[in-house]
């Protein structure tokens, strides 16, 4: 059992280790829908939200997994659950708002293969979080990423005025912009600890 | 995402070449690049990784194949992202078996070759239309080239971040390491500069062509 404070299990998700930044999870909707700012807030809502479910999920599936001895199916039960959440969310978000599923296209369905979201469940299982601090630990992740996604959508959409030599255009100036905050949020590491 | 062509007219010696250059995963698809970043930071590291991503996509690619036929469309992506995570499970367990260093090394990411993008989009766009020869050659052209722009990655990191290549001292004592390029930080512009000399080759060919 994990004896970490709430404050502190969301302060390390969300600023020290960021999952993005620090972790290097969910870096193809990092890199393919932060080219607009709102696309990205909502973007990262959703995320966030598929992430809340499925750790609540995966708390559920680990202690019953390891109640009926099967731990070697948590990998393959883990990704069905997310698959279904996106699933759901997914048709939410079509009935709710046509013109946001649009614009997030591809990347919506995708979310299932966000490594950031697997990679939460299999970090909270590791960790042995109880359920209270696992939802935490999801909120804070979520956090994280949108706040990542967010910044980085910010200095593209200011970016896209600035006269860039066209060869590094596009994947590698943002991977150079992604460097430079991973650096920066470098800084919040004396806040927390591992 | 990749590219859905039908490769239906090509031989199958021209899908393993295309995976290692023309189309490679990382330096011009920009596929599967969680792992890519995350175990990066040593030459070992890369190539246990690559090996490990290899292995899953060509057991995957076969067994999509072969059950191409039998799975209804619908449920297809579903049965894909199965098909991999027990190819995965297997692979996590072997690699803990072999060497419980490495295992430790590489931590979630093992498990995290489940949603690499670069393996269901090889099911979902190749192997799930194409015959099994085909799509065996597409994945270890693929695998190839995944472990290829690993290896780049984790030998520049390594050799600059720590000063060594598989471990063994490159540099005199006084060599300062750059601390950055193990760190995330690191990663990011070390794949920043690949794809720059990626994209500076392809820009000088079209030139000249």
């Amino acid at each position: 059992m994990n004896q970490e404070s709430l404050g502190q299990i969301f302060i390390n998700a969300c600023l020290v280790n960021n999952f993005v930044l620090a972790y290097f999870l969910g870096i193809c909707p990092f890199l393919g829908v932060s080219g607009k700012l709102g696309t990205a807030t909502k973007m990262g809502g959703a995320v966030m939200f598929v992430m809340l479910i499925s750790s609540m999920c995966a708390y559920g599936i680990h202690a019953l997994l390891v109640a009926v001895d099967a731990e070697f199916l948590q990998l393959i039960s883990y990704i069905v659950v997310i698959a279904s959440t996106v699933q759901l969310v997914e048709m939410f978000i079509k009935k709710m708002s046509p013109t946001l599923f649009k614009a997030l296209g591809i990347f919506l369905p995708l979310i299932t293969t966000n490594c950031a979201i697997l990679g939460l469940a299999l970090f909270q299982t590791n960790k042995g979080y109880d359920f209270i601090q696992s939802i935490v630990y999801a909120l804070g992740a979520g956090a994280g990423f949108t706040l990542a996604l967010v910044l980085i959508a910010g200095f593209r959409e200011q970016l896209e005025y600035a006269e860039v030599p066209k060869v590094i255009r596009g994947t590698i100036l943002t991977l150079v912009i992604a460097g430079i905050l991973s650096l920066t949020f470098m800084g919040f590491s004396g806040l927390g600890t591992q | 995402m990749s590219t859905g062509t039908n490769h239906t007219e090509t031989k199958s010696t021209d899908e393993f070449i295309k995976g290692l250059w023309n189309e490679n995963p990382v330096f011009v698809q920009v596929l599967g690049m969680c792992p890519v970043l995350a175990v990066s930071n040593t030459a070992e590291n890369a190539l246990a990784m690559g090996l490990a991503t290899a292995f899953v996509l060509l057991m995957s690619n076969t067994l999509v194949s072969l059950l191409r036929n039998f799975i209804p469309k619908e449920v297809r992506i579903a049965s894909f992202i199965l098909i991999i995570a027990t190819f995965v499970t297997i692979t996590d367990y072997a690699i803990q078996a072999i060497s419980v260093d490495l295992h430790k090394s590489l931590g979630a990411f093992i498990s995290l070759i489940v949603v690499n993008c670069l393996i269901l989009s090889r099911a979902e766009a190749f192997a799930s239309k194409n015959t099994l020869g085909k799509s065996m050659m597409d994945a270890l052209g693929m695998g190839l080239g995944f472990l290829f722009a690993l290896f780049c990655l984790g030998a520049v990191r390594e050799i600059l971040g720590n000063g060594t290549f598989f471990g063994l001292a490159l540099f005199p004592d006084t060599f300062q390491e750059w601390i950055v390029m193990i760190l995330p930080a690191g990663g990011f512009f070390t794949l920043a500069l690949w794809l720059l000399i990626f994209n500076l080759i392809k820009q000088r060919k079209e030139a000249t062509a």
